[in-house]
């Protein structure tokens, strides 16, 4: 299960004239937490969106080099968005349900990709979601509820759910715990094991005890540039690079 | 002196009342007149049957019938186009000079005299499509005046959409249409309604528009077809009020109330669907 699912080679990457991305190289392996560090402004968000190419919402973006998922180069103008994107699934910063149901915000993604599936089907896939971020229990007696009365957390996890239930095999998580609180936050890394077993999940956090808690490989970045990636055990304890020494230990960031 | 700020403020909440006074009372004085005078007149048959007597006497009910035909005609035809045009500048349309040169001319199209418009309709639709005067020359007339409103509150609706809907949809695998399809359109639906709202009510009330496209001055028979003429609420209340001598009172405030309740009536039935939407998406 060793071998990589992403990875990177010499890519850079521009916002207009700004060079956000400088020369990055690295794997990252299916089956583990990456986590991603550096302080604001790194480019630490840039290169999880590069992932999924949600930086093509942005005018005036570019990229060069090459990063593989499973062979295929995904920066290739042929690339389909559209099957990278059920197979690379994104949790944003802020919980972002739809004004919609439970129910309707995790069957969006089968709606979405025809699958014209029938009603039976579309309750097991809820159930099965819902129970994989531990939802289920809470909510079974409320899936037709309208998602924006949950909790914040509660919404995180929906938010997972709902990316669950496209199936894809790499999860990339911008800061998920941002905005909860401490219990919610280790419940939601507790989670994030659990769901190791099944998804390559990659996680942009500015929280070093998290990256040290959830992760087994992390990266650190500075001013668009890769410092070092290794073993999450190793950077915490021996870091090679004087930048990532300092920032560990507290002197900037 | 020393300032007071909550006599200041008595001051400012004075004067902002006021003005919502001074708004409200013209408004209400109209609608209090309209029904004294008119209520006498509203009838079965004042409603339901032909007009007699050069008008004197008789019903309106070739004119009411005449402004649901135009309203729905107008409305069938600008809704659908002015909502593809509204979705095409504020979700395809690059922002460039071009598309603010034609966000621009669509706000100040709105400005437009509505004689103009009529003008316009009978040298388009009446004289070079030779559709004569007719229902289908009067409600494309009005569709077109009613086009701006409808495609400036739309883009608005669907530009207050929040962009984190966008992207997570995006994010799912959506394409940019399944995107706009399932959760833009969806979530604007009620601002939509609005502008909507606003263009019934004109095209309802307009006589200009449809002075030379369509309105018939005296017609007392129902239009077989869409190329008929037919007499309309607002053109029938300017000749029985200004055409035609020795029309009784209560006849002119009677259809005057009619059209109010008829602008009413379809505004209501906008807000319930409107309210109906907003109850279920919310955020």
């Amino acid at each position: 299960m060793d071998n990589p699912i992403i990875i990177t080679k010499n890519l850079n990457f521009w916002y207009g004239a700004f060079h956000a991305l400088k020369n990055i190289n690295l794997n990252m392996k299916a089956n583990k937490i990456t986590a991603i560090i550096g302080p604001s402004g790194c480019g630490k968000s840039t290169l999880l969106r590069v992932f999924n190419r949600m930086n093509d919402l942005i005018e005036g973006v570019r990229a060069e080099g090459e990063v593989l998922i499973d062979e295929m180069n995904i920066l290739n103008n042929k690339a389909d968005l559209v099957v990278l994107r059920k197979r690379v699934g994104m949790v944003f910063q802020r919980p972002n349900p739809f004004p919609l149901s439970v129910y309707e915000n995790i069957v969006f993604g089968k709606r979405i990709h025809a699958a014209v599936e029938a009603r039976d089907q579309l309750d097991e896939i809820v159930e099965k979601s819902l129970k994989s971020v531990s939802l289920w229990e809470e909510l079974k007696d409320r899936l037709n509820k309208s998602a924006l009365r949950l909790s914040l957390e509660q919404k995180q996890r929906l938010c997972i759910a709902r990316l669950i239930a496209v199936k894809p095999d790499v999860l990339l998580m911008d800061e998920p715990c941002s905005t909860l609180d401490p219990q919610a936050t280790s419940r939601i890394e507790e989670l994030m094991h659990e769901l190791k077993n099944n998804y390559t999940i990659i996680i942009v956090t500015h929280n070093m005890q998290q990256a040290a808690r959830v992760s087994d490989d992390t990266g650190f970045m500075l001013l668009g540039e890769l410092i070092e990636f290794k073993k999450t055990q190793e950077i915490f304890t021996a870091p090679f690079d004087k930048r990532t020494e300092d920032y560990i230990t507290g002197r900037y960031g | 002196m020393i300032k007071n700020p909550y006599r200041t403020q008595n001051i400012a909440f004075f004067f902002l009342f006021l003005a919502t006074l001074l708004i409200v009372i013209p408004v209400g004085l109209i609608v209090v007149l309209i029904i004294q005078k008119g209520l006498p007149a509203i009838n079965w048959q004042f409603l339901f049957s032909l007009p007699r007597q050069g008008m004197r006497a008789g019903g309106i009910f070739p004119a009411i019938i005449g402004t649901i035909y135009l309203v729905a005609g107008a409305i069938i035809f600008a809704l659908p186009i002015g909502l593809l045009a509204a979705v095409y500048l504020s979700e395809y349309a690059k922002d460039n000079l071009l598309t603010r040169i034609i966000k621009l001319a669509i706000v100040n199209l709105s400005g437009v005299p509505s004689v103009v418009y009529g003008l316009f309709g009978l040298v388009l639709f009446v004289v070079f499509f030779k559709f004569g005067a007719s229902i289908i020359s009067g409600s494309l007339t009005l569709g077109i005046m009613i086009l701006p409103v409808i495609i400036t509150t739309s883009r608005e609706a669907l530009e207050s959409v929040p962009y984190s809907f966008r992207e997570v949809s995006l994010s799912l695998g959506a394409s940019k249409w399944q995107t706009i399809r399932h959760i833009v359109l969806p979530n604007a639906i009620p601002g939509i309604l609005t502008g909507t709202i606003l263009g019934l009510g004109r095209v309802a009330g307009e006589t200009a528009p449809i002075l030379f496209t369509v309105a018939a001055f005296y017609l007392p028979q129902l239009p077989k077809s869409i190329f008929d003429q037919v007499m309309a609420l607002p053109y029938h209340l300017y000749v029985i009020s200004t055409q035609v001598p020795n029309v009784d009172e209560k006849m002119r405030y009677g259809t005057a109330l009619v059209l109010l309740a008829l602008v009413l009536f379809m505004n209501l039935v906008t807000v319930i669907i409107r309210y109906k939407f907003r109850k279920k998406k919310k955020w």
